[in-house]
């Protein structure tokens, strides 16, 4: 019975972490019709700014999660006006093959600065465990799954509650029209995709406090963070939250019970069953 | 103009299918092709194996009198073939094995190579092997060790390292030594990555191990690019086994010490077959939670003064690191090639592969602690030997068999400090 709450607890807690990972594709996905093929490698560098703060800078949790969030997003915004804004006017396939080619760049350049070794931050402030009754959690992890929670809710809540957000969004639903209300469309998708890559800088922040760094490390997880997305809904920001989790719970009691190498046959069986019943995603819009 | 034209094209195509003049001076460089996981999960045991045998050529390439006993370490080149140069061509398969099969086509066709050298896991050796076999090119496996690689009737296949049965007896050896030590173990569970190598080598080390009367209470196959790995750790929490064997890549291996951790979880033994828990990155990112951990390794640097200390300077010049097990095996498997092709005083591939058949290195020779290098019919080295290392610190040290000892064994598995 405790190993089976223990179950669940991790399966959830990785959840929430597939959420975070997946909170700035859905955003660039949903809200421009964007693929962003870069978007683990975006986690991936969050990764490596943690943990040049952490060795140069003595720098905290706080600190360094702030570092990679702040530098995420300056390069979000200059990945949209050196090249998204430009590409968009081509081609769809010159769109994808575009972000694709900037995730091969970032790879590629993380394996020339870093080299193919992997490292993990050293030891810090989060590396103890927490006791939840007789479960065990990692503290890191619960401060990973608890940030994934605010970070979501935030963002919906930036998303449907603000004036921003709703420029965001209308700039996203009819450029022309949003040009005539006076909003300018350029700065609203610099944002945005500043916004997913800072979101993609703390989730890269944040989940280096208990996983290992690699140049391809964003490679692995970029799999996952799409079929949260899909999963959840395209543009659908609580969806992608009860998708990682619902993933996460599947992943991690199909793996106790039935055994390690069976629980991607099991999440995927169920994602094509879904799909097949609601092709918008869970909490995706009626398309 | 147009006839000019023609002309001028002609004598260019002349002059580029004629290429270099003959006859002008040293012997043409003999090129090996070496088929390494450069990027992706592997790509750091690939790159510091590329780097090993990188320091293989330059120790074949110039004269070395400080490593004498090594075969060709004292003179510059290949004697009996003119000093020529071994130069090698490095390719990446990404530890994709059809991409592996590819690029050994590309090596054999476009880059004339004369023999092959690779290629880390074992299910892209099994896969790009049969190229080399059907096209008739020597391949010498330096480490991966899957006993199904040489045991399919090729002819042009050769192995130098030591493969599953040879560790499951190694493993089966230290349990019972552990006995005689008063540390008596029981039950064993095997958790192994689900390709080609963990699981040929996995289910060999099960086989043994229950054959020579241990209780396997599990063996747990797994996914090594899986992002998660708590299931695996929860189970064997559930099992308590006293020894649990890893058969595991890089990231997995970090992942399970980490794990380990979070879940609090310590078996009184942790062997890790070597690959993950050699790779240079293990004990940098989690050697702190594996203290204790024992690993197999044929590798030692030995005293200052002796060639192996020599060797390992000299690769740390280059990576400012020390040798670890799997690069050094590759970098005798080419040492051992390298020997086979100067013997042979030909690049041709029938030549080369009689010599490697006639291959026969006394332990004095050799790099790596193996008794020897002598292949049998199948192209396996029936000298190939391991011994088992414990992580203290930061170093492996040699603690088994008890004659290679450096160091009486810790007991239990410590992991990290509580």
């Amino acid at each position: 019975m405790i190993v089976a709450l223990q179950v669940v607890v991790g399966g959830l807690l990785l959840g929430a972490v597939y959420a975070l990972f997946s909170s700035g594709l859905t955003l660039i996905w949903g809200m421009m019709n964007v693929v962003n093929f870069a978007h683990g490698d975006f986690v991936m560098a969050g990764m490596y700014l943690a943990f040049l703060a952490v060795v140069w800078l003595r720098a905290g949790p706080a600190v360094f999660t702030g570092v990679a969030a702040a530098l995420l997003f300056l390069f979000g915004t200059a990945v949209y006006y050196g090249l998204v804004r430009r590409v968009m006017r081509g081609p769809v396939l010159s769109q994808i093959l575009s972000t694709f080619g900037l995730a091969l760049l970032l790879r590629y350049s993380a394996f020339w600065i870093f080299s193919a070794n992997f490292v993990t931050l050293p030891t810090v402030a989060l590396s103890g465990t927490v006791h939840l009754g007789p479960v065990v959690v990692g503290t890191a992890q619960l401060v990973a799954g608890g940030a994934a929670l605010l970070l979501t809710a935030g963002m919906h809540r930036l998303l449907t509650a603000t004036a921003l957000g709703s420029q965001i969004l209308a700039v996203a639903e009819d450029r022309q029209a949003a040009m005539l209300m006076g909003i300018r469309p350029d700065r609203m998708q610099a944002l945005a995709w500043g916004l997913a890559a800072a979101a993609a800088g703390i989730a890269g922040a944040l989940i280096a406090t208990f996983y290992y760094i690699s140049p391809t490390v964003g490679e692995s997880l970029a799999i996952i963070a799409f079929v949260v997305v899909a999963f959840g809904g395209f543009g659908s920001v609580p969806g992608a939250m009860v998708a990682g989790l619902l993933i996460g719970l599947i992943e991690a009691t199909s793996a106790f019970y039935i055994g390690p190498v069976y629980k991607d046959v099991v999440v995927y069986a169920l994602f094509v069953a879904i799909l097949w019943v609601r092709p918008q995603g869970l909490m995706g819009a009626r398309l | 103009m147009r006839h000019r034209l023609i002309v001028s094209a002609a004598v260019a195509v002349a002059l580029a299918v004629c290429g270099p003049l003959p006859g002008s001076g040293a012997a043409a460089p003999v090129k090996i092709g070496v088929l390494m996981p450069l990027s992706g999960n592997a790509g750091a045991a690939g790159q510091a194996s590329k780097a090993a045998i990188e320091v293989g050529a330059q120790i074949v390439n110039e004269a070395h009198p400080d490593m004498s006993n090594i075969p060709l370490a004292a003179t510059a080149g290949l004697p009996k073939l003119d000093g020529a140069r071994i130069e090698l061509i490095v390719a990446d398969h990404q530890g994709d094995p059809s991409l592996g099969q590819s690029e050994a086509l590309r090596l054999i066709t476009q880059q004339h190579v004369v023999a092959l050298l690779g290629a880390y896991q074992s299910s892209v050796t099994f896969a790009a092997t049969t190229v080399a076999e059907r096209n008739g090119i020597p391949w010498m496996v330096g480490d991966s060790s899957s006993p199904n690689i040489t045991g399919r009737g090729f002819k042009w296949v050769f192995r130098t390292t030591p493969i599953g049965p040879d560790f499951a007896a190694a493993y089966s050896g230290f349990l019972k030594d552990l006995e005689t030590m008063g540390h008596p173990v029981r039950t064993v569970a095997i958790v192994n990555e689900n390709t080609e190598y963990g699981t040929s080598v996995g289910g060999g080390i099960h086989e043994r191990l229950a054959k020579d009367g241990y209780n396997v209470v599990a063996q747990i196959p797994y996914n090594a690019n899986g992002t998660d790995v708590s299931a695996q750790v929860l189970q064997l929490k559930e099992k308590q086994p006293d020894v649990v064997i890893f058969v595991s890549y890089t990231s997995d291996s970090i992942l399970y010490m980490k794990t380990f951790k979070t879940l609090g979880y310590k078996p009184k033994v942790v062997i890790g077959d070597d690959s993950g828990f050699s790779d240079p990155s293990f004990v940098t990112t989690v050697g702190d939670l594996a203290q204790g951990a024992i690993n197999r390794s044929a590798w030692s640097v030995g005293k200052p003064g002796s060639t192996t200390y020599h060797i390992n300077q000299l690769y740390r010049a280059k990576t400012g690191r020390d040798l670890d097990d799997t690069s050094g095996r590759n970098m005798q498997g080419f040492l051992v090639l390298a020997d086979a092709i100067n013997r042979a005083g030909s690049t041709n591939p029938e030549a080369i592969r009689a010599a490697l058949v006639a291959t026969n290195l006394a332990p004095r020779q050799l790099m790596m602690g193996y008794k020897g290098v002598r292949f049998d019919a199948t192209g396996q080295n029936v000298l190939a030997y391991t011994y088992l290392t414990q992580l203290v610190g930061k170093e492996w040290v040699t603690v088994w068999p008890k004659s290679a000892e450096e160091r009486a064994l810790a007991w239990p598995f410590q992991g990290w400090q509580p």
